[in-house]
């Protein structure tokens, strides 16, 4: 609790319901630290938008308080609670021209005439846009819409900027570039941002941390590294890059270890994360890379596999296996020389060591 | 070589098959807009037939004078060599004819018409006209003094002077009658005195009263089609049907529901007198006035504002509205700084479309209009139907027409016709 006083935004017990019926956003917890960019990843309907509509205030939250630099800002209507946001649609209003657009927010705040002048370079500066200050958003292409709408949000110092999907709307390479500049921007300015996006490389890319929603829940909350690594349910690990989900039944567990019966009377060493006693049902992952043909006896699993696909990708072979009974189980092969040529119908060897395969809770 | 071959394709592509492109071009799309035009037509023929003809031979009306040309042709010839400016009036010469044309004129039966033509330019014509024309057969020379002796108005010089004035073929006194202005008996154009200047004052009246009645409709019709656009699409749809739902009535039993509303007997008026608001005999006058006219033609007009508004409103998204919002700006700010200007397109929509059906009204300011409240439209139309003026109806019309098309040209200056967004 020492730790989240100086948060910058913190939702305690946030609960949402649109029609009293159902809950959209169950039970949100979440501290963001200044300076942090932090995004909320996950499928679409899983409610992220409807955050960041209760912290820029234009939803109310059903339940439960939202601090905003330590201030429960629920009754603050959303002028006053200087929070930048930049929307999907980007929202630049059409019957201002860029210059106009940028100076909405310091006009609306006051601030003097040079100011407003010197602010709206400075901005149009940072993205990029200097010479295009005069022209109406119309006229711009999608990618430089998108600089004006991030440009505009920030343009006034808000403490906390918020962005919902901006890059959605982008093609890819746009939008990659797009993601490096927002990145800088955020690096250059140290301005605190949420950022919601329900594309995981974009979040992996960006984040400090990432917020892995579902169901109107936070399902794990942690950096792009360890959520990679380390998913801490089954959800997480298959929302997060590739991954060969096995379901199987625990025969039993060693501390940091457990044995799972993955049918037909196979026994695989896993490592015990999030799992039940003996005898209840666990969902294995395990990483494609992390995969390797035939492996040394000393690997605690081997097994056989007979090639079914091959797809090649240039930098690595999708190999598509039939492994424990299992058809769809996934190993990237790295392509080099020194690995042996595969062949669609072979048998191999396949192994993984005990702390590549994670034990999860069961699948429903 | 490939230099030369080069230049010339710079200077004229070609197809494949060797034509220029540009001919080409020109042929596929000529194919396009015959097309195109072929679709047009019928609309285009019905058009013409049923709109440009009629609007033209109206407004031809109201400088067309063949009538007493036609009628006298004898004597309107020699009616150039009189000289109008002194005092005498023509010669034994222009008699003669005069006669003859009148016996010719009893023959056909063509005397009266071109008799109540001039009468609208003095009163008198017409009787003149008749009776000369009963008695022009047995007249005998010298014809001077025969007619003088029919009508001591044939040796009026003033008859005279408007007979020559009125006889070519086009006349500007339509026009002038329309906007208040009379020959006097020398036949200089005078403005008419106060109490006989009633076009002028009733364009006037028109043009505020519109104006009025488009300001009042956008008014009320901006939060109804800001609710509209806002509300989830099954409840917009029956409030638009509420809105539409005037229009499934017959516009007179609408205009004859205000009366029953307005009149002095009427519901306003008794609720009044019973809140004890108003003594029996101090009933407001609401109807069969201007206040009867605006508050009308306010209910028949307001669909007229709505739609245009809430087909506009639709299309805004309301992250606008968060947008200004997020960046700081109050409720108020928002609205007036970021939705309002989105709307303009609509505002001029239903603005124009109000105000000129408004300035051509015509059947409500006749019902509830009474005389304080009713528009040029009802002169127009008093003129096409009792008075038979049909020259003075067409002026009147063609000097509306001509008001709208300035202030359309007006309203493209200043907002911009492109602006403008129907549907
Ligand atoms: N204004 C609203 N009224 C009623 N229900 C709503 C409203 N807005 C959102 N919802 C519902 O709330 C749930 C979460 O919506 P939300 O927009 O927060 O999802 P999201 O995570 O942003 O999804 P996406 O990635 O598609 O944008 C959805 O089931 C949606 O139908
Ligand atoms: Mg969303």
């Amino acid at each position: 609790m020492t730790d989240a006083n100086n948060a910058v935004v913190r939702f305690v017990d946030v609960q949402k319901s649109y029609d009293g019926e159902s809950l959209v956003v169950k039970k949100f917890n979440l501290d963001m630290q200044k300076g942090e960019f932090l995004t909320m990843l996950g499928p679409s309907g899983s409610g992220k938008t409807t955050c960041l509509m209760m912290l820029a205030g234009f939803e109310p939250a059903t339940h439960g308080e939202i601090y905003l630099n330590d201030k429960p800002i629920n009754n603050v209507p959303p002028h006053k609670r200087g929070i930048g946001m930049v929307f999907q649609n980007y929202a630049l209003f059409p019957h201002m021209t860029v210059a106009e657009n940028l100076a909405f927010p310091l006009q609306v705040r006051k601030k003097s005439k040079s100011e407003v002048e010197e602010r709206v370079k400075g901005a149009l500066d940072m993205v990029q846009l200097g010479e295009f200050g005069s022209r109406r958003p119309a006229q711009l292409s999608g990618g430089q819409q998108q600089r004006v709408a991030v440009a505009r949000a920030l343009v006034f110092d808000p403490d906390v900027v918020l962005m919902d999907e901006p890059l959605g709307a982008l093609d890819k390479n746009l939008r990659e570039q797009m993601q490096y500049e927002i990145k800088h921007i955020h690096e250059n300015l140290g301005v605190t941002v949420l950022y919601v996006t329900h594309d995981q490389s974009e979040a992996l890319t960006m984040s400090n941390r990432i917020a892995v929603f579902d169901d109107g829940v936070v399902q794990q909350l942690a950096a792009p590294a360890v959520l990679y690594e380390e998913p801490e349910n089954a959800f997480v690990a298959n929302f997060i890059g590739e991954n060969n989900v096995i379901g199987g039944k625990i025969t039993r567990i060693d501390g940091q270890s457990c044995q799972v019966d993955v049918g037909e009377s196979r026994e695989v060493q896993a490592l015990a994360v999030n799992i039940g006693a003996v005898g209840e049902a666990t969902t294995l992952s395990l990483r494609p890379e992390r995969v390797t043909l035939n492996p040394g006896d000393d690997c605690p699993n081997i097994f056989e596999g007979k090639v079914e696909e091959l797809i090649y990708l240039g930098d690595h072979i999708r190999t598509r296996m039939k492994v424990c009974g299992h058809d769809a189980f996934i190993v990237k092969i790295p392509n080099s020389s020194t690995h042996a040529q595969l062949r669609e119908g072979a048998t191999v060897k396949v192994g993984w060591t005990m702390e590549d395969c994670r034990a999860l809770d069961a699948l429903h | 070589m490939s230099t030369t071959v080069e230049s010339i394709a710079a200077e004229q592509m070609v197809t494949a098959d060797g034509i220029p492109l540009k001919v080409s071009l020109a042929r596929a799309r000529r194919r396009a807009r015959n097309r195109a035009l072929l679709l047009v037509a019928p609309l285009f023929l019905f058009i013409f037939v049923t709109f440009f003809i009629p609007i033209f031979s109206m407004l031809f009306r109201s400088v067309e004078n063949e009538l007493v040309g036609e009628t006298l042709h004898r004597t309107v010839p020699l009616l150039q060599n009189w000289d109008e400016s002194g005092d005498a009036i023509p010669g034994e010469e222009v008699f003669a004819a005069l006669v003859q044309d009148f016996a010719e004129a009893q023959e056909t039966k063509t005397a009266g018409r071109p008799g109540r033509r001039l009468n609208y330019e003095k009163p008198g014509f017409s009787s003149l006209f008749r009776k000369t024309a009963r008695k022009a057969e047995k007249l005998e020379p010298p014809y001077k003094e025969a007619m003088i002796k029919i009508s001591k108005d044939w040796g009026d010089i003033e008859y005279w002077r408007v007979l020559k004035r009125e006889s070519g073929k086009y006349t500007k006194a339509y026009y002038l009658s329309a906007l208040d202005f009379s020959y006097d008996p020398e036949g200089n154009i005078v403005k008419n005195p106060g109490e006989e200047s009633i076009y002028i004052k009733l364009f006037w009246r028109t043009l505020w009263m519109s104006m009025l009645i488009t300001v009042l409709c956008l008014v009320l019709a901006y939060p109804i089609s800001y609710l509209l656009s806002t509300l989830p699409a099954r409840s917009s749809n029956l409030l638009l049907i509420l809105v539409l739902l005037p229009f499934w009535t017959s516009l007179l039993v609408r205009t004859s529901a205000w009366i029953a509303i307005l009149q002095q007997e009427g519901v306003i008026n008794d609720f009044l007198v019973f809140l004890g608001f108003l003594t029996d005999d101090g009933r407001l006058a609401m109807i069969h006035n201007q206040v009867g006219t605006i508050v009308a033609m306010v209910h028949v007009l307001l669909p007229f504002m709505v739609l245009p508004l809430y087909s506009v409103m639709k299309t805004i998204p309301p992250s606008y509205l968060r947008a200004a919002r997020s960046l700081g700006a109050n409720p108020f700010t928002a609205f007036v700084r970021v939705y309002m200007p989105n709307t303009v397109a609509g505002i001029g929509a239903g603005g124009i479309l109000v105000f000129i059906i408004a300035i051509g009204y015509y059947i409500t300011p006749a019902l509830v209009g009474g005389q304080s409240g009713t528009l040029i439209s009802n002169l127009i139309a008093y003129h096409l139907e009792a008075s038979l003026n049909w020259g003075l109806a067409a002026a009147l019309g063609a000097i509306l027409l001509g008001g709208v098309l300035v202030l359309y040209l007006l309203y493209d200056k200043v907002v911009g016709i492109d602006n403008m967004k129907l549907g």
